[in-house]
């Protein structure tokens, strides 16, 4: 019996060590890209190239998803709502929902698995492929020219992203809410604007945003190049990225809130 | 400086960005036109200001016509002293009465402004006399509660 449980809780201690290994590691590797980030602004067309790659190609999904929630968010609210008698505070739900959690929270895990999971990818391939130590023989530090730019294009991209998914679920909340329902127009409008707050809920929000940027592409950098240089070990190192961003964005997310909601007086 | 289609896309994905939040800003949130009309204060006293909060509506007639700037405590009147910042477009007489309202049964708190008589008009600075404060549900259920025991008392005897 006992040596049956032996292999088991062998493993998991192991796991477990190893799990707060990394995030010892994650945190030195952190230190790292900050100090190696002097290149990324003196040559910003390397950070530029990044968010291309990271932001505008992450528009698409961004938006549409954006749309998409809202319209699900009016058709849900107008359907509870209902049964209060008040339609007319559909616009105050869809942009507080969306404006201080679903924008944030839904546009970084988005980001998480259409660019993370890239940013993962691509570095652990590099690496794979000896790239990373040839650059390291030329002098060319990988770090200044590979990590640190999609870093810094990770965390610029990430609250743009999330700003215009709460803008396009605003959006498409007021399709559902006022177009095809046909909530007044003035109400919708006039609601939302008595309700929401700039600073209280935008900003906050985009401050979300931000921290999540930032952990989302620390991790997906840091998973790439920390993955075993085989074919699996890169596609291992994807799926990690993925889920560890996915389980730290959420976990993140009820600390932030905690903090914000915690003034409201 | 030479151009690549990578500045054009970074420029237009930023700009994006600055659109939403000024959607966000002016169209979603509160920092529009609300800041620009001008307004006049008035202060009020209530013994009661019940779940009313700074921001709040001012409403007369159910029009919007102001907002509740500031909410402290009198500590030499023990009562609450709120200041309504009333748009500039609107005068009320000197003898306005001011409510604290609820609208419906789970609505929003507000002052409901009555305007009275007068010739005069409220000026900035000036207070409010005539106020109500709000129903307090509780002890309007404890006094129903208390009269109906005193009703029911005797004819048990």
């Amino acid at each position: 019996m006992l040596e049956r449980l032996r292999r088991p809780l062998e493993r998991l201690g192991a796991n477990f060590i190893d799990g707060i290994w990394r995030i010892g590691v994650m945190a030195r590797f952190f230190g790292l890209v900050i100090a190696a980030s002097g290149t990324s602004f003196n040559r910003f067309r390397l950070v530029m190239r990044e968010v291309y790659f990271t932001g505008v190609l992450s528009l698409i999904i961004i938006i549409v998803s954006g749309l998409f929630v809202g319209m699900v968010l009016g058709l849900q609210g107008f359907e509870t709502l209902q049964k209060y008698g008040a339609t007319e505070s559909i616009g105050v739900l869809v942009a507080l929902s969306l404006v201080r959690e679903l924008g944030p929270v839904v546009a970084a895990l988005l980001f998480a698995s259409r660019a993370g999971s890239a940013i993962t990818a691509e570095i652990g391939l590099m690496k794979t492929t000896e790239q990373l130590t040839a650059m390291d023989m030329m002098a060319v530090s990988p770090m200044a020219r590979v990590i640190a730019p999609r870093f810094w294009a990770g965390v610029i991209s990430m609250p743009i992203l999330s700003l215009l998914f709460s803008a396009m679920g605003v959006f498409g909340g007021y399709l559902v809410g006022v177009v095809l329902i046909g909530v007044d127009n003035g109400a919708f409008w006039s609601q939302m604007q008595a309700a929401v707050d700039f600073r209280y809920d935008v900003l906050n929000g985009l401050v979300k945003a931000f921290v999540f940027g930032i952990a989302v592409t620390v991790i997906a950098t840091f998973e790439g190049y920390d993955a075993p240089p085989t074919a699996e070990g890169v596609s291992r190192a994807t799926t990690r990225t993925v889920v560890t961003s996915a389980l730290v964005i959420l976990a993140l997310d009820l600390v932030l809130t905690a903090f914000m909601l915690r003034a409201e007086g | 400086m030479e151009r690549t289609t990578i500045d054009l896309w970074f420029g237009a994905f930023v700009a994006a960005g600055f659109a939403a939040l000024l959607v966000l800003a002016l169209k979603v949130g509160n920092l529009g036109a609300e800041r620009a009309t001008q307004t006049y204060r008035v202060e009020v006293r209530f013994d009661n200001i019940g779940g009313l909060k700074v921001r709040g509506p001012v409403r007369s007639a159910g029009v919007l016509v102001g907002r509740v700037a500031d909410i402290h405590f009198d500590n030499d009147r023990f009562q609450a002293a709120v200041t309504l910042a009333l748009d500039k477009r609107y005068a009320f007489p000197k003898d306005t009465s001011a409510s604290i309202l609820t609208s419906g049964l789970l609505g929003e708190t507000y002052v409901g402004l009555e305007a009275g008589g007068e010739d005069k008009k409220l000026a900035d600075g000036d207070r409010i006399q005539i106020t109500q404060s709000a129903v307090v549900l509780e002890k309007l259920i404890g006094q129903f509660l208390f009269s109906k025991a005193q009703d029911d008392a005797p004819a048990k005897k």
